[in-house]
Order: C-alpha cells, then sequence, then structure tokens
C-alpha cells in the first residue's frame, strides 16, 4: 500500500505508454505501428521539453536543435564511422546534452521572452551551419546506406526494431520526467519557475540547476533524433530543424499542462491524434492548421493550465494520481 | 578587386533593401516596447501585406504605391481586431501564453492563405526603371521602397512624439498603471500600438512584394529577420530597428563578396544570438 501511494503518479503515465507499444503489436498492422511511433516520438519529445518549459519555466522555442543535431551526430557516426545504431543512439544523447551544456552555461542567463528569443537564434543558426558544412553533407544531407538495415534482418525488420526502441525512449523520458518532478533537485527547479530570486535566497544553486535542467531536457530528443532519422532513412538540414515543429511541442505541453508527468503524454497523444484526423478529414484538411491554430488559441485564452492542470485544480482528489 | 566590384554592386542593393526590413522590424519592437509581447503573427501579416499590393495592383490596377494606403489601414484594422481577440486577454499572463496566442493567429492565417492562395509563388510585375551609381545599378522599385520606409519611420516619430495618442502610446510603454492613474485608456492605446505594429508590418510587405516573388509563406523568414534586427537595434525602440535594418542589410551586401551567399544566416543568426548575450538591450539601447 505505502509503495502505492509512493508511485501512483506514475501508473498512468506508464499505462499510455505501454498501450501505445502494445496496440500495434496486437492489431499487427505496419500503418497502426507507424502512428503510434508517431505518438510516441512526439510523447518522449515534449516530456524532455516539459522539464525546462513545465518545472523550469524558461519557454525554449527552438527545442528541436537537439533533436536535429544529436540525430546528425548519430547517423553521422552510424555511415561514415560504421558505429551499431545503439552507439550511435548513444552518441547521438550524449552529442545533444554536451551541445546543451555548452549553450545553458551562456543562454540560460536570459530571462523570460529574450530566452526564447535566443532559442530560436540558436535553432535557426545551427540548421544554417550544418547547411554549409560539408563533413555532414551541407544542403543534401546524409544518406543512409541501405546495408546498415542488414544487420536487422531487413528494412522490415529494422522498421519493427526502430519501433521497440522508440517506446523503450519514450518510456525512459516519462521515467526521467517523473524521477525529476519527485526529486529534490525538481524541487529547486520548481522554486525557480516560481521566483528565481527567492529561489537562490533559499539555497537554490540557479544557474547550475537551469544548466542539468537544460542538459536532461536536451539528452532523449538527441536519442530520438538519432532513432527517428535512421528509420528515415536520410537526414536534411531542412527535416532536422523545422522551427515548427519546436512549437507544436510547445502546444502539445500546454495542451495537456505543463509542469505535469502526465500532461505532456496526454497533449502529444491529443495533440497527433487530432492532426491525424484534421488531415484526414475532408471537411478539414485544407484548413487544418487553421483549426489547430483555433484551438489552440482556445486553449491559451481560456485553459492555460491545460486539461491535467484545470483537472487537478477542479478536483482536489486526483492530485495523488495525476502527478 | 573582383571583390570591391561585387561589393559595389551588392551593398547599395543591401542598404536599400536594410530601410526596408528596418520597417517590419519596426513594427515588431513597438510592440514588444508597449507591451512585452512579442509577435509571432508578424510574418504572415507581411506575407498578407504583399498579397494586399498583388490584388490591388493586378485586380484595380492601382499602382503599388498608391495601393500602400489601403494595405495600411488593413494592416492597422487587422492589428486592432487580432488584439481585441487574441492578445488582451493574455497581456498580463506568463510569457508563454502570449507567445502562443499570437502563434495561434499564425497558424489561423498561414493555414486560410494556403488553403485559398495555395503556396505556389506570386510575382507583382512592376517595375519604376533602374538608376546609374558609379558601377551599380539600383533598381527603381528599391529606391523607392526605401524612400518610403523612411517616410513611415519619419511619420512614426512625429506621431510618437508630436500627437497625443502617440505621447498615451509612449506613457503606457513606460509605465502602463501610471498612465493609467493618469487617465490614458490603457486598453484602446494597447489595441492602437498593436495595430500600428501590424500596420508597419503589412507596409513593409506590400513593398517587398514589388521587388520579390512570394508566397504565403513568405513572411516566415522576414520575421526572423525582424527579430534579428530587433535585437540589434534594442528591442522596444522603433527608430533603432532603423539602424539595426541597415546594419542587416549591409551584412547581406558585404558577405556575397567574401563567402558564399549561404553563410549568411549562420553570420546573422549568430550575431543575434552573441548580441542577445552581450548586450541583450541592442546597440542603441531598448525602449526610449
Amino acid at each position: 500500500m505505502k509503495l502505492w501511494n509512493r508511485y501512483s503518479g506514475l501508473i498512468l503515465p506508464v499505462l499510455v505508454v505501454a498501450a501505445l507499444a502494445v496496440w500495434p503489436v496486437i492489431t499487427g498492422k505496419p500503418a497502426n505501428r507507424e502512428s503510434a511511433f508517431t505518438i510516441l516520438k512526439a510523447v518522449a519529445l515534449a516530456s524532455s521539453l516539459n522539464i525546462l518549459l513545465g518545472y523550469t519555466g524558461y519557454v525554449s522555442f527552438g527545442h528541436i536543435v537537439f533533436y536535429g543535431f544529436g540525430g546528425y551526430v548519430g547517423i553521422f557516426l552510424l555511415t561514415e564511422k560504421g558505429w551499431s545504431l545503439w552507439t550511435a543512439i548513444l552518441a547521438g544523447g550524449a552529442a545533444s546534452g554536451i551541445l546543451a551544456f555548452l549553450l545553458g552555461s551562456a543562454i540560460l542567463r536570459l530571462r523570460g521572452a529574450y530566452f526564447a528569443l535566443a532559442t530560436i537564434g540558436v535553432n535557426e543558426a545551427m540548421r544554417a551551419f550544418i547547411n554549409n558544412f560539408e563533413l555532414f553533407g551541407g544542403p543534401t544531407g546524409i544518406t543512409l546506406n541501405f546495408s546498415v538495415y542488414r544487420d536487422f534482418g531487413g528494412a522490415a525488420h529494422a522498421l519493427q526494431t526502430s519501433f521497440y526502441i522508440g517506446a523503450g525512449l519514450a518510456l525512459l523520458a516519462l521515467l526521467l520526467s517523473y524521477i525529476v518532478r519527485t526529486s529534490k533537485f525538481g524541487l529547486g527547479l520548481l522554486a525557480i519557475r516560481e521566483n528565481e530570486d527567492a529561489a537562490e535566497v533559499m539555497g537554490v544553486v540557479a544557474p547550475r540547476a537551469k544548466t542539468w535542467a537544460y542538459v536532461l531536457s536536451a539528452i532523449i530528443p538527441g536519442m530520438v533524433g538519432v532513432l527517428f532519422f535512421f528509420k528515415n532513412g536520410n537526414v536534411e538540414p531542412h527535416d532536422a530543424f523545422p522551427l515548427h515543429a519546436s512549437i507544436e511541442l510547445l502546444v502539445m505541453v500546454m495542451l495537456g499542462g505543463q509542469g505535469t508527468v502526465l500532461g505532456p503524454i496526454l497533449g502529444a497523444f491529443a495533440y497527433q491524434g487530432m492532426r491525424g484526423y484534421l488531415v484526414t478529414s475532408p471537411i478539414f484538411k485544407d484548413i487544418q492548421l487553421s483549426v489547430s491554430g483555433a484551438l489552440l488559441l482556445m486553449i491559451v485564452l481560456f485553459i492555460p493550465a491545460g486539461a491535467i492542470g484545470w483537472l487537478r485544480h477542479r478536483v482536489p482528489p486526483l492530485r495523488r494520481v495525476l502527478a | 578587386m573582383q571583390q570591391i566590384n561585387i561589393l559595389l554592386a551588392s551593398l547599395p542593393d543591401g542598404i536599400l533593401l536594410g530601410f526596408v526590413y528596418g520597417l517590419a522590424a519596426m513594427g515588431l519592437t513597438l510592440i514588444w516596447g508597449v507591451m512585452n509581447v512579442i509577435n509571432l503573427s508578424h510574418g504572415p501579416i507581411i506575407a498578407l501585406g504583399m498579397f494586399g499590393t498583388f490584388f490591388l495592383f493586378t485586380r484595380l490596377n492601382l499602382n503599388p504605391y498608391a495601393g500602400l494606403i489601403p494595405v495600411a489601414i488593413m494592416g492597422l484594422l487587422l492589428g486592432v481586431l487580432i488584439y481585441v481577440i487574441a492578445v488582451h486577454r493574455v497581456i498580463n499572463a506568463p510569457h508563454l501564453s502570449s507567445l502562443l496566442a499570437t502563434f495561434s493567429v499564425n497558424m489561423i492565417i498561414i493555414g486560410l492563405g494556403t488553403a485559398v492562395l495555395t503556396t505556389s509563388p506570386y510575382n507583382v510585375d512592376f517595375s519604376a526603371g533602374s538608376f546609374k551609381l558609379g558601377s551599380a545599378t539600383l533598381l527603381g522599385t528599391r529606391l523607392i521602397a526605401a524612400l518610403v520606409a523612411m517616410l513611415f519611420t519619419g511619420g512614426l516619430y512625429l506621431f510618437l512624439y508630436r500627437t497625443r495618442p502617440g505621447k498615451f502610446i509612449r506613457a503606457v510603454a513606460n509605465n502602463r498603471s501610471a498612465a493609467e492613474l493618469m487617465g490614458v485608456p490603457s486598453t484602446r492605446i494597447l489595441a492602437l500600438s498593436f495595430g500600428l505594429g501590424t500596420m508597419l508590418a503589412a507596409v513593409s510587405g506590400a513593398l517587398i512584394a514589388t521587388f520579390f516573388p512570394f508566397n504565403i509563406l513568405s513572411g516566415g523568414s522576414y520575421e526572423l529577420k525582424s527579430f534579428v534586427i530587433g535585437v540589434l537595434g534594442g528591442l522596444g525602440n522603433p527608430i533603432g530597428a532603423l539602424f539595426g535594418g541597415l546594419i542587416l542589410g549591409m551584412i547581406e551586401g558585404i558577405i556575397p563578396a567574401f563567402l558564399e551567399q549561404s553563410w549568411v544566416p549562420v553570420i546573422e543568426f549568430g550575431l543575434f544570438v552573441l548580441i542577445l548575450l552581450v548586450r541583450p538591450s541592442g546597440l542603441f539601447g531598448a525602449k526610449k
């Protein structure tokens, strides 16, 4: 019973991710596997962003830079240096983490909108730089040699394996999010979010805590990047650093509820589900972007705490389960 | 020697473009200065300004420069509308709310625009001759655009410093609650400032349409340039934005002489991050 109380906040998130991982296995359709992969990828990215955005209160508009950079490093090692997928994924995560550490020490001094602008600048500078960087293939990027799939028993099996790795990464992201949320370190981050100066007076070493939050939020996107571009077969600057994808992540976190463990997961699920529906619906397919925009506006204006935040506020008994 | 020739050819062009970039950035930085909101719907509004010129020119055969007046009025009204619907409720909320609110406006405009206008390129087929300046040839449209941008800057300056609503705007930018206590109708002033910001965006779009092909997504890159310029000139300092625009235009004019064109954004955004870090108030001081 004690154990149940202690980890009750983890039950729902794990159930959601497990259901997503099992669903395509039961139905056995590759199409379902692809949509589940898209949602799991969004879950992993949104949960990671939440560590910085939801817990620490810093708005990163260019978080996708870690996904793209990690992906590039991993794919480069995979194709040019002949590393295995596993080590390439780890290296991609490590590269993003190091980038975040270096960047974070510099730009986390900025607060509010200045930080948001700087992250946009970093993303665009990185995209433009990679576009000129011959080692990474410049504007054409890197294309995977088909033979890398052979180790996995052909492309079809490689896709299947990628799916399971994706589910594993999503699980990892939510565990990390939960651990940060319930740790003393996380408490320090929440204090920074509420009032940075007061937090420092209370003994939180804000610059160090923020930098580590930034690093933690960057590692999994880097790993997801390697996995996605491995599955995709190639990586280009245009696909690796799409600014609008960063903003979609913000939308997912907002939708579900920033600063909660379950929120970004539900937000990612709802946003991808809604997009999938709008893109295929005959009425909305031409104006799907406008419909998403109008919905986002409604949420921002009327339920700024997101679905989970709203529920926690309205139904206090649920607070135990909806961490 | 060859570099100097390229430089002589591209630098004047860059400077002329810089004025127009500066005009676009002025709108962004004005809104930031008055209400601390970064308007992420800036790009689509620039694109709407381009289409305004296009339709006035092709359908009504209106001269693009005469068309600036209806485009400016529409831009002003659109801005007031956006303020009332999307911005007013989140003006005191954390930054994320206002960023996402204006971004949702961005999505709505882009979505509708893509459905109605598609993303194929449009072009305003208009020429105002060309002028020789030494060895460089200047296009008439760019020269007039730079003059119009200067005119609008001067107009904005006079408006902000010599008229009553302009003084109200500066009062609200300085201290909103104090301004309210002095009887300034702050909501109306905020709506007007937002409208002025979008008006400048629409006008700059209308000018850009006379020399570059465009589609509904084209505003995005000018929005990013506006961020860079806004930070260069000091966020919240509209006059600084014009100088920021000139600097950016010069960078775009100078770099091609030494490096490949594709390095321009690397240097622009690198400079942007650097200035944010070293001097977040910009080269000319933020606000006032």
